[in-house]
């Protein structure tokens, strides 16, 4: 590990922006994936600015949705009675990720920062075009059972890790930010870019701007929902694909449904081809496996990870299924 | 086998047997659950590990590593770490002084202990991708850490197979392994195998794994001058450890002294001198301080080998009743450029089943990756896998119950040598074990048993492990105060050693267990081998027993020699160790330790002894066996495989503690489950670097993964053995990928020949 420096900001956002526009460095929250680079040296960062006592750990109500604070910890939230009740889908995620430990450490907006578990981002022996810019990428013809199947670009194939952020794209959320330039929103589906040919940018975020909260609407509150999550090994594995879905029907017809995968993409994928041929369509399970194979149509898979485009498709496909047979 | 060993197992037939252990069936102490000694001290943190030692002074040590398999340094640039705050020394084969390359680890017989017959540090030369390059020495682990990190080295790349696949088409049939042969057949199996009822033939491949002990390996070294070291060191070979370094820094054996009394898990890996200790005592002797090495999760990977892949052919043929004709178990393991360790798996069928023509044999070839090494059960462990695999499949073929079928091929006699059984109850096993997992109401179809979107099946395989005893030496004492000491250098890897060690010496002297103690873990004192084989406890109360015996020889002469002695008359056959002292057997008077020794004036007496070669392991087949059970359930859309019950039924000797030694079963067992179902070393091809170098993607079971795990055991003792008992620290493991195997075609109607049995192979 690097030497750095450490300030500790508690009492403003403000005040974090401030202290680490000085220091050129990153927020630190939780830590269970920023301490975890530093020490193998994949990020080596000058600066630690610790957020982690700022005043953002409330759940509050907002707008008839509810508004989680950037560093309440991932297993507050899953275990909210307000989030469980109006939405479990975000709940279920949180508790499908990592181990009880992380999750006590772990913080609503470092969830959102987590960076890939690619092994060739991890070696720095290998070459990676996220940890190192033009390099190459030596998962493309290595081993990439894990890696993504959409989205992809000849420089990057790594994944997003995070259950949560596959909750949050389903839900619609919105992501509440501060920095040198003030305060904005950013809708949560563009908060993670596609690789492109720019896969060190993992996200829209500004230099030195700050995650001080994540808001979720009324529109997806209550929803019937489901987090499936499939993986190698029962608990403390990352997704080989998971499905985060919310289905209504109204008179025989599909009213709203929403769709998230994860561990297919570089970022949270919203099935939006799938959620707009099943609008309006009767939930049969025919109408799911169509939607679920378009949705996955355009996946570009390797020779290790293409198990994975069918997976996808009849977890969609059996999730969905299971929602309508709650709902008849 | 050589000529040399032919003749004396002839000889051997015609010795007769030593009588039974007379404490083979005495349960004052052993065969119960007696806590585990030291349980208070893990678990309040008052236990001192390795890398725990408080030692004034001292320094600490980190390792950089290659990133190529093959070829050779153009340059390295030091001066970044050398610069760093703290970093007080740097060595690379440029600076580093000469060491000698060890003798490698040899078959248990010697104290070799090396890993490698690559130089380390003294070369230019790359022989794997994650040797040691440098060696940095620093005020803080954190500040050597940074500075290893911050070296750089250029490299020349030779042409070298890294890939096993590539490399079997190169694979060569060794002279020996383990001293067997290489290779065993008998009659014209190609014809059993031709004509015949029903026949399978299947090729399975398993692939590498590294040792993963919740205790990373890590050394402390203290020079005393330049002819004395003492090492602290994660061992489960004190004194192999010692030797070996003796001969990398040319000093007299009994001038290194290891320390190892605590050990976090072993399972093999900590069997070898592996490179970090030799550069942790270089390192001492360079800076003139003591040095800390405590290995890094990744390090282990880079450094400390694991389990070979293989690929296996199994090909049987029976005739309608099910008796095996024709039994074909062949194939290939890798070892690498720089050590020789062919892994035996074709192993067990030599000593399972009755075979009428039978080619059982392995060949072994080189890789340009990390030697390997043993892991639990190493050969036993991957070769029923595919053996149990194949017999379950040729049941199917037969329409056959698999326990009936195993039962319908028991022999009654070793299948290649001829030799009796010491001690054989497979069948006990299979009966305890069906009848606590309900086997009888299993449906015979496969792909018959849904819950949901769940297949169900279950799946029963044979496991088995030889028992070995090594020739070990320890020191027994009797003290006027009326207490016991007990001595050897064996090691205590979290097995229950100082436990069943201490209730044995209790039990041999008659003496209560707070007046017995047992004294291992250091090489100064008597010597015991490697705690590997599953041999140690044996080995260890043999050695302890026969000492035990001087002792008590020379009181009864003491006690002889005195008037007012009850047992002036008594000759050694007539007296029995018990009540704290020695008595007639018979009439039943006596006196204690501590009057004998009172009286004749001497504080104590002791007594050393190291006991003789195993002759009969010539002699007798002598083996443990399992048969193991279990229930599995897959999603019939993802392929997820979930364990959800197991019976492990053990014929293993005598259980000599009920509590500990369930828990070494269900260890192994859960190790089993990892092996079938998630942990695989994921070597890059185009590389030789190991990409999975942590316990975040190197699977290893979580709690999650594992059921209850239901352990019996025939518990018969075996005559042959010290207190009946056999080892028990690897058996666990045996048979459990096939039985999980079987148990998923059971469920699915799919074969997976190959582990893991990811879910992406049954989807």
């Amino acid at each position: 590990m690097n030497s750095f420096s450490y300030a500790r900001a508690s009492e403003s956002p403000d005040l974090a922006v401030a202290l680490l526009n000085e220091n050129q460095g990153r927020y630190l929250a939780g830590g269970t994936n920023l301490i975890d680079l530093m020490r193998e040296e994949i990020e080596t960062p000058a600066a630690l600015v610790d957020i982690s006592r700022l005043p953002l750990a409330q759940i509050e109500e907002r707008e008839g949705g509810l508004r989680i604070g950037a560093t309440v910890k991932n297993s507050h939230c899953a275990a909210h009675p307000l989030v469980r009740d109006r939405y479990p889908l975000l709940s279920s995620a949180i508790l499908h990720g990592a181990s009880a430990q992380l999750r006590n450490m772990a913080t609503t907006g470092g969830n959102l920062m987590q960076r890939t578990r690619c092994y060739y981002f991890y070696d720095t022996a290998s070459r990676c075009n996220k940890r190192t810019p033009g390099s190459g990428c030596d998962a493309a013809q290595g081993f990439h059972r894990i890696h993504a199947i959409l989205g992809t670009s000849p420089h990057c194939i790594a994944t997003h890790p995070s259950d949560m952020c596959v909750a949050l794209t389903a839900l619609d959320a919105t992501v509440q930010v501060t920095g040198p330039d003030g305060e904005r929103s950013i809708a949560f589906g563009d908060f993670h870019r596609l690789p492109g040919n720019t896969p060190h940018v993992e996200t829209e975020l500004r230099a030195g701007e700050l995650i001080t909260a994540v808001d979720l609407p009324a529109s997806s509150a209550n929803l019937p929902s489901i987090y499936r999550k499939v993986r190698d090994r029962a608990s403390y594995a990352f997704a080989l694909v998971s499905v985060g879905a919310a289905l209504r029907v109204e008179d025989g017809r599909i009213a709203d449904v929403r769709i998230a995968l994860g561990g297919v993409a570089h970022k949270p994928w919203r099935a939006s081809i799938a959620e707009q041929m099943l609008h309006g369509a009767e939930p049969t399970e025919a109408n799911f496996r169509q939607a679920a194979e378009a949705e996955l149509t355009p996946a570009t898979p390797g020779h290790d990870n293409a198990f994975k485009v069918e997976l996808a498709q009849r977890m969609i496909a059996s999730v969905l299924q299971e929602l309508a047979e709650v709902k008849a | 086998m050589s000529i040399l060993n032919k003749v004396i197992r002839s000889v051997v037939q015609v010795m007769p047997d030593q009588a039974p252990d007379e404490l083979i069936a005495s349960n004052r102490y052993l065969g119960r659950s007696i806590n585990r000694l030291n349980g208070p001290d893990k678990v309040t943190g008052k236990a001192t590990f390795t890398a725990d030692y408080p030692v004034a002074n001292l320094a600490h040590a980190a390792l950089a590593y290659s990133t190529i398999a093959k070829g050779r340094i153009t340059s390295i640039d030091t001066k970044a770490a050398e610069a760093l705050p703290g970093v007080i020394l740097v060595l690379t084969h440029e600076n580093a002084p000469e060491m000698k390359v060890p003798k490698e680890f040899g078959d248990g017989s010697s104290n070799d202990a090396g890993t490698t017959q690559a130089k380390i540090l003294n070369t230019d030369h790359v022989s794997w991708n994650g040797q040691p390059i440098a060696l940095v020495v620093a005020e803080t682990p954190e500040q050597a850490e940074a500075a290893a990190a911050r070296i750089h080295a250029t490299y020349e790349k030779e042409d070298c197979v890294t890939s096993f696949e590539a490399a079997i088409g190169d694979a060569k049939q060794p002279k020996a392994i383990m001293g067997e042969d290489p290779e065993v057949t008998r009659g014209d199996v190609e014809q059993a195998l031709s004509q015949s009822a029903a026949r399978i033939d299947l090729t399975f491949t398993t692939p590498p794994h590294n040792h993963n002990a919740i205790e990373p390996h890590a050394c402390i070294a203290q020079w005393d001058g330049k002819d004395d070291l003492t090492l602290y060191d994660t061992s489960q070979f004190t004194a192999g450890v010692a030797t070996t370094i003796a001969q990398v820094f040319g000093l007299k054996a009994d001038h290194v002294r290891v320390v190892a009394p605590y050990v976090g898990g072993g399972f093999g890996g900590k069997g070898g001198a592996w490179p970090y200790i030799q550069l942790c005592a270089l390192a001492a002797r360079e800076t003139g301080r003591p040095v800390r090495l405590a290995m890094t999760r990744e390090g282990v990977f880079r450094i400390v080998g694991g389990r070979t892949p293989s690929q296996q052919r199994v090909a049987i043929s029976a005739d309608d009743a099910g008796k095996f004709l024709g039994f074909v178990h062949e194939g290939v393991t890798a070892q690498s450029t720089h050590n020789h360790f062919p892994e035996q798996f074709s192993f067990p069928p030599r000593h399972l089943y009755s075979m009428e023509a039978y080619r059982i044999g392995q060949k072994v070839t080189d890789l340009s990756r990390v030697a390997n090494t043993f892991m639990r059960a190493p050969g036993e462990s991957i070769g029923t896998f595919a053996v149990e695999s194949g017999i379950d499949a040729l049941a199917y073929e037969l329409k056959m119950c698999p326990v009936a079928l195993r039962m319908r091929n028991e022999p009654d006699a070793d299948p290649v040598s001829g030799s009796p059984f010491s001690s054989r109850h497979m069948r006990k096993a299979y009966e305890m074990g069906v009848e606590r997992f309900g086997w009888k109401s299993r449906p015979a179809e496969p792909r018959s048993q849904r819950d949901g979107d769940w297949w169900i099946g279950q799946g029963v395989a044979t496991g088995t492990y030889p028992v070995y005893r090594m020739v070990t030496a320890a020191r027994v004492r009797i003290s006027a105060d009326g207490t016991a000491v007990a001595q050897t250098s064996c090691q205590e890897m979290g097995m229950g050693t100082e436990t069943v060690q201490t209730q044995h010496l209790a039990e041999r002297l008659g003496l209560p267990m707070s007046k017995v103690r047992f004294e291992y873990g250091d090489s100064t004192l008597p010597y015991a081998g490697v705690a590997g084989g599953s041999s140690q406890t044996v080995s260890v109360a043999l050695a302890v027993q026969e000492a035990g015996a001087k002792v008590l020889k020379e009181l009864l002469a003491l006690a002889q020699k005195d008037e007012r002695s009850p047992l002036r008359e008594a000759n050694f056959e007539d007296v029995v160790a018990k009540d704290e002292g020695i008595f007639w057997r018979v009439s039943g008077g006596g006196e204690s330790y501590a009057a004998i020794l009172s009286r004749a004036g001497k504080d104590f007496v002791e007594a050393d002894h190291k006991t003789g070669a195993p002759m009969e392991l010539l002699k007798y087949s002598m083996h443990s066996y399992a048969a193991q059970f279990c229930e599995v359930r897959v999603h019939a859309l993802s392929g997820e495989v979930r364990v959800q019950r197991w019976v492990g039924s053990f014929d293993t000797g005598r259980i000599l503690n009920p509590k500990m030694a369930v828990s070494q079963f269900r260890g192994g067992i859960i190790m089993g489950i990892g092996m079938a179902l998630t942990e695989e070393t994921m070597f890059d091809d185009r590389t030789g670097r190991i990409m999975n170098p942590s316990l975040a993607e190197y699977h290893v079971p979580v709690q999650a993964d594992i059921p209850d795990i239901e352990v019996v055991y025939t518990n018969e003792p075996d005559p042959h053995t010290p207190l009946g008992a056999h080892g028990i620290g690897e058996i666990g493991i045996t048979g459990v990928a096939a039985a999980v195997a079987n148990a998923v075609y059971h469920a699915t109607g799919k074969r997976v020949t190959s582990l893991p049995i990811t879910l992406d192979k049954l989807m």
